[in-house]
C-alpha cells in the first residue's frame, strides 16, 4: 500500500520539527529556510510512492539531513566575500522568535553536540540512527546530545520563565 | 530543556509554506490545492486540480474525510494553497450575494463516472432560480427510467452549489435530499428566488 494521506497533514504535523532540525544544523536563517523548503519539496515529490506505515517524521528528518548537507556544500562553494545583503530577513531579527537567543546558543555549541541535538533530541531519531547520519557510535551520540543539552540548560536554567512564541 | 524552548514562530512557518506552494506549483507537483471559505451556508472547502475545480464540500461532510478521499482518488499531493482558489472563491461570493447567476469556472469531473457524471454535466443547464424534478432530469438526459439514478447522481455531486443539484426536486415539489443538508438546499433555493 502506498501513502494515501494528504501531504498537507505532513506539513502541519512535522513542519515545526523539521525547521528546528534545520536550524540546529545550519543556524536560524536563510540556510535553514532553504533546507526546510528543499526537504518538503522533495518529500512532496516522493509522497505518493512512500509506503503506507512509514514513520513520516523520521523519514522527513533524514531527508532534511541530506538537504542540510547539500546546503552546507553549496555554502562552502560560494563562500566568497560579498557586499550583497541577504534578501530574506533572518528569524534572528524576529522579536517573536528567538528573543532569548536560543538558536545562537545552539550555533555556538561544538558541531557534534549540535548535530546530536538536531537529529536525536529535536528530530526524534534513535541514537543508533543518528550515529548512522553523523558518524561515531550510538554511545557517543548519546553523550554529545546530553552534553549539549546540559550546556544549554546552564545558559537557560530551568527555573526561568518560558517566554516567546514557541510555535 | 523542552522542545518549545527552541523557538519557531508562526510567521516564519507561514512564510516557508508560501515558498513551498510557489515552488511546488512551478515544479508541477502540487496536484490538488484547496482552501476553506466562509459562506452563508457554512464553511465550504474548495479543491482544484490543474484541470479545474474538482470538489466543493460542506462542513457536515467532514473536511478531513473529504481531503482523504481526494488523496485516495485524485492524488495525495495536496496542499492548503488558498490563492489557487481565488477566482472560484470570488465567483462563489458573488453568487451568495445574488450578483452571479452562472459560474464561469473550469471543472474537473474526476470524482464521478458514467451516468452520474453525465447527469452532473447536464445540471448547469437548469437556469438560476429554476427547478426540475428528478424525473424531468432523467427524461432530459435521455433515460426516463433512471429516476433513482438521477437522485444518486445529485446526492453524490462532488461540486455542489457550482453544479446546481439543489435545483432538482421531487415531482411533488418536496426537497428530496442534499449533500449539504436540507437547510442548505432551502437556503440556496430561497437565495435564487429572492434575486
Amino acid at each position: 500500500m502506498r501513502m494515501k494521506e494528504p501531504f498537507e497533514k505532513a506539513v502541519e504535523r512535522h513542519g515545526v520539527t523539521v525547521l528546528r532540525v534545520c536550524r540546529a544544523v545550519l543556524g536560524a536563517g536563510a540556510d535553514a529556510d532553504d533546507a526546510w523548503s528543499e526537504t518538503f519539496l522533495a518529500a512532496l515529490r516522493a509522497w505518493p510512492e512512500l509506503p503506507e506505515g512509514t514513520n513520516v517524521e523520521a523519514w522527513l528528518v533524514r531527508v532534511a539531513h541530506r538537504k542540510a548537507v547539500d546546503v552546507t556544500r553549496a555554502r562552502a562553494r560560494h563562500a566568497t566575500p560579498t557586499d550583497e545583503v541577504p534578501d530574506r530577513a533572518s528569524s534572528l531579527d524576529d522579536p517573536s522568535g528567538d528573543e532569548r537567543g536560543v538558536w545562537q546558543a545552539v550555533a555556538a555549541l561544538p558541531e557534534r553536540q549540535r548535530l546530536a541535538i538536531a537529529y536525536h533530541y529535536l528530530g526524534g531519531l534513535p541514537h543508533i540512527q543518528t550515529a548512522e547520519l553523523i558518524g561515531g557510535t550510538p554511545e557517543a551520540v548519546r553523550r554529545a546530545a546530553a552534553d549539549g543539552i546540559k550546556s544549554l540548560r546552564q545558559t537557560y536554567n530551568a527555573g526561568e520563565a518560558q517566554k516567546g512564541e514557541s510555535r | 530543556m523542552n522542545h518549545d524552548l527552541f523557538p519557531v514562530s508562526r510567521t516564519d512557518l507561514d512564510r516557508l509554506r508560501e515558498t513551498l506552494i510557489v515552488r511546488a506549483q512551478d515544479d508541477g507537483v502540487l496536484d490538488v490545492a484547496y482552501r476553506i471559505m466562509d459562506s452563508p451556508v457554512g464553511p465550504l472547502l474548495l479543491a482544484t486540480t490543474e484541470k479545474g475545480l474538482v470538489r466543493v464540500a460542506f462542513e457536515i461532510e467532514d473536511f478531513d474525510a473529504v481531503l482523504e478521499t481526494l488523496a485516495q482518488r485524485v492524488s495525495p499531493r495536496i496542499l492548503d494553497a488558498p490563492k489557487r482558489l481565488d477566482v472560484a472563491a470570488v465567483e462563489l461570493e458573488e453568487y451568495f450575494t445574488g450578483h452571479r447567476h452562472e459560474f464561469d469556472l473550469p471543472l474537473d469531473h474526476a470524482l464521478s463516472r458514467g451516468f452520474r457524471q453525465e447527469v452532473q454535466r447536464f445540471l448547469p443547464q437548469i437556469g438560476y432560480g429554476q427547478t426540475l424534478s428528478y424525473k424531468e432530469v432523467a427524461g432530459l438526459v435521455g433515460n426516463p427510467q433512471a429516476v433513482r439514478a438521477v437522485g444518486t447522481a445529485c446526492a453524490t455531486n462532488p461540486l455542489p452549489v457550482v453544479v446546481p443539484c439543489h435545483r432538482v426536486l421531487r415531482t411533488d415539489g418536496s426537497l428530496g435530499g442534499y449533500i449539504g443538508g436540507l437547510e442548505a438546499k432551502t437556503a440556496l433555493l430561497s437565495l435564487e428566488q429572492a434575486a
